[in-house]
């Protein structure tokens, strides 16, 4: 599924964000993935490596002149060295999605700790009319249902509304629509967040170089996100725009607010991905369907393939010369990750056996990355964030968060790995995350008070 | 310097640093569950009564013993069997993690997890203002503290080694061994502020299960002399 990196803001556009995970490939070939799952118990990292395993292995049989070879060789001798070498890849996967999640949330908590601004309450969003300043807690637990309500509704309007314009294929209108946000979060909200820095540790900067710094990273930031750009960057900004989000929704949502959110975000999340009228699962069918990739504005990608002109635009071409295919939509951005370069890779990935070429014609290695979709981020974060402001300042329910959030995020790949299609990264996640957020709140910390108190160790 | 130790030896390789968050996640796990029974019985009992509630407290921290143990236990299990899924994944027939090395990582994720929740805390007070021992407590609280803290983490990453070498080849007694060990280190902090009584001990008890677990991973004096002099 997508996620939509908007921004919503308290005066200006309504936007949302959908968060979800999904396998950047197409679906994979059935007779492979039951050998697969033959031969394996289920296990842990097992399914984690077999994520890869099965996202590599539909680029392969998917190429049109290997696929008759490519089976049958893979399913007897390869397929061991295939799932061999995807272990380590497979674990390598899931880690490239855990430094982004924590980077995130590192930045997100670090601020939050240290500059004031973001908590306290300025107002809400005008999706989130009620108030909680209320008496009783029962008016205030009606408040904040009904500000979910609102502010579900609004999420799945826009998300409706986004997917009917992907599906007629009104390009433009969405591209500037996600420009639009993406500019306003890069200028307006860097510079409300650079100018709160500044404030806290009392660092005086005066306009044209602020007006200088702030030029220079949005421009690039648009460069980076929109065009091309070195992967790197690319990330490192996506990261950015989500903590700078994930840091508006903190500081505007209203507290209960924030967590029957949570809660319902995920529940949404679920749904709808899952169900087969869902408007992401759709959107991620008919992007398949068209063999685009989604919008790079919106998905988190942890390495990018490159694309060649050819029929299958899933094949990737190695070696170090960063060339730069065009395929047939503009959207599409061709980067490799240098990182993922292994040659045994490549000899075992094909069924013949060919060099490490540069040349486009020969099926080489693909790094496959698992995309994971902005609003995951932010949705992660805003916890994360709700627990480290208002969980009495306790850096331990911060710390169980974290952990709580990063085991979701596992178990999600391995689900990935089982089941191959898009998958909502956010409800196992929030879920954990919830549970031992309100947990560790009230029963944990008690205790290790005392015990810290008493100078005890466990 | 547990620190040290996860940089230098687990954040390279992916699986491990997988393994050790899960790890940490266990040992999240027991936390909670031993602290939600000691909050029911601190509710459950009259809060003003002294003597009951250290006793309670006293109660907690043993049951909390217990319930690390028994988690990590569980987690052996669990990484049996995913040491089975790997090796019948690979293609010569060993994985690419002995249970040696998942012993090890394990230990360190208990480890930094209850250091962390041990710690952090007091490091985040401990940058504000304020005069150590104000009201008559010792005035080496943190220094004590960090010790205790670092004891403790290694002293888990030890524990771990054993307690999966116990598994692994059916010594009860080397698992009994880990959770007596365990209990007497908790124990002996009952000792605190009297710090001789929880440090020292704590300090040998370490040792021993160093250099234990060192013989158990296979090495020996002379190993560990050819590593000394000839680098």
């Amino acid at each position: 599924m997508l996620t939509f990196m908007n921004n919503s803001d308290s005066e200006e556009e309504p936007c949302n964000e959908r968060t979800s995970l999904m396998s950047a490939e197409s679906p994979p070939v059935p007779s492979y993935q039951d050998g697969l799952q033959a031969s394996e118990a289920g296990e842990v990292q097992a399914h984690r490596k077999r994520r890869t395993g099965s996202s590599r292995s539909p680029n392969n049989v998917a190429d049109g002149d290997m696929s008759d070879s490519g089976v049958p060789v893979r399913e007897s001798a390869s397929e061991n060295e295939e799932e061999e070498l995807t272990l380590k890849y497979g674990a390598k996967h899931v880690i490239m999605l855990f430094v982004p999640v924590t980077l995130c949330m590192i930045v997100v908590v670090a601020t939050i700790k240290s500059v004031r601004f973001y908590t306290e309450k300025n107002g809400q969003l005008i999706y989130t009319p009620f108030s909680e300043d209320t008496p009783s807690v029962g008016q205030r637990l009606l408040n904040s249902v009904l500000n979910t309500i609102i502010m579900i509704s609004v999420i799945v309007v826009m998300t409706v509304f986004l997917v009917l314009l992907y599906k007629y294929r009104c390009y433009k209108f969405i591209h500037g629509w996600l420009i639009l946000s993406s500019l306003m979060l890069l200028f307006l909200f860097t510079y409300i967040y650079l100018g709160e820095v500044l404030k806290t540790y009392n660092v005086a900067m005066d306009y044209p170089t602020l007006f200088l710094v702030i030029w220079n990273f949005g421009a690039v930031g648009m460069i980076c996100i929109h065009w091309k750009g070195p992967l790197q960057l690319q990330q490192a900004y996506l990261i950015m725009i989500s903590a700078l989000m994930a840091l508006v929704f903190i500081k505007y949502l209203p507290e209960w607010s924030a967590w029957v959110i949570l809660g319902a975000i995920s529940i949404y999340d679920l749904m709808a991905v899952l169900c087969p009228k869902g408007p992401l699962r759709m959107l991620v069918e008919t992007a398949q369907e068209r063999n685009e990739p989604i919008f790079p504005a919106l998905i988190y990608s942890s390495a990018m393939m490159w694309t060649v002109g050819m029929a299958k635009p899933d094949t990737a071409a190695r070696g170090p010369s960063q060339q730069t295919w065009d395929a047939a939509e503009d959207g599409r951005e061709n980067h490799r990750n240098p990182s993922h370069a292994d040659s045994r890779m490549s000899e075992t990935r094909n069924p013949v056996p060919t060099r490490p070429i540069t040349s486009f014609e020969e099926l080489e290695e693909e790094e496959r990355g698992v995309k994971l979709g902005l609003g995951d981020f932010i949705f992660y974060s805003v916890l994360v964030g709700k627990a480290a402001a208002t969980g009495s300042g306790d850096w331990n329910t911060t710390l169980a968060c974290f952990v709580a959030i990063l085991i979701g995020l596992c178990l999600t790949l391995l689900l990935l790995a089982v089941f191959k299609k898009a998958l909502p990264a956010l409800p196992i996640s929030i879920t954990f995350g919830l549970v031992f957020y309100f947990s560790t709140d009230n029963l944990v910390r008690p205790f290790m008070d005392t015990l810290a108190s008493h100078q005890l160790y466990i | 310097p547990a620190l040290g130790l996860f940089l230098f030896t687990i954040a390279r390789d992916p699986l491990r640093i997988i393994i050790l968050i899960a790890g940490a996640f266990f040992w999240l796990v027991s936390l909670l569950l031993s602290s939600l029974i000691w909050f029911i019985a601190v509710k459950a009992s009259d809060p003003r009564d002294e003597p009951l509630q250290k006793g309670l407290l006293i109660f907690g921290v043993m049951f909390s013993v217990l319930l690390q143990e028994a988690f990590r236990f569980l987690y052996y299990k669990l990484l049996r069997k995913a040491i089975e899924g790997l090796v019948a994944l690979s293609e010569d027939g060993c994985s690419p993690i002995s249970i040696q090395q998942m012993a090890y990582v394990a230990g360190v994720g208990f480890g930094l997890m209850s250091g962390a929740f041990s710690m952090i805390n007091l490091l985040a007070d401990a940058l504000g203002p304020g005069t150590v021992g104000i009201h008559g407590d010792s005035q080496l609280y943190f220094l004590t503290s960090a010790f205790m803290t670092m004891v403790l983490i290694f002293l888990h990453t030890f524990w771990g080694i054993l307690f999966f070498h116990g598994c692994e080849h059916r010594r009860w007694w080397e698992i009994a061994a880990v959770v007596v060990m365990h209990l007497a280190v908790s124990g002996s902090t009952f000792c605190n502020p009297l710090y001789v009584g929880s440090l020292v001990p704590s300090y040998l008890l370490m040792a021993a299960a160093a250099a234990w677990a060192y013989l158990l991973s296979g090495g020996s004096a002379q190993n560990l002399r050819r590593f000394l002099l000839c680098k």
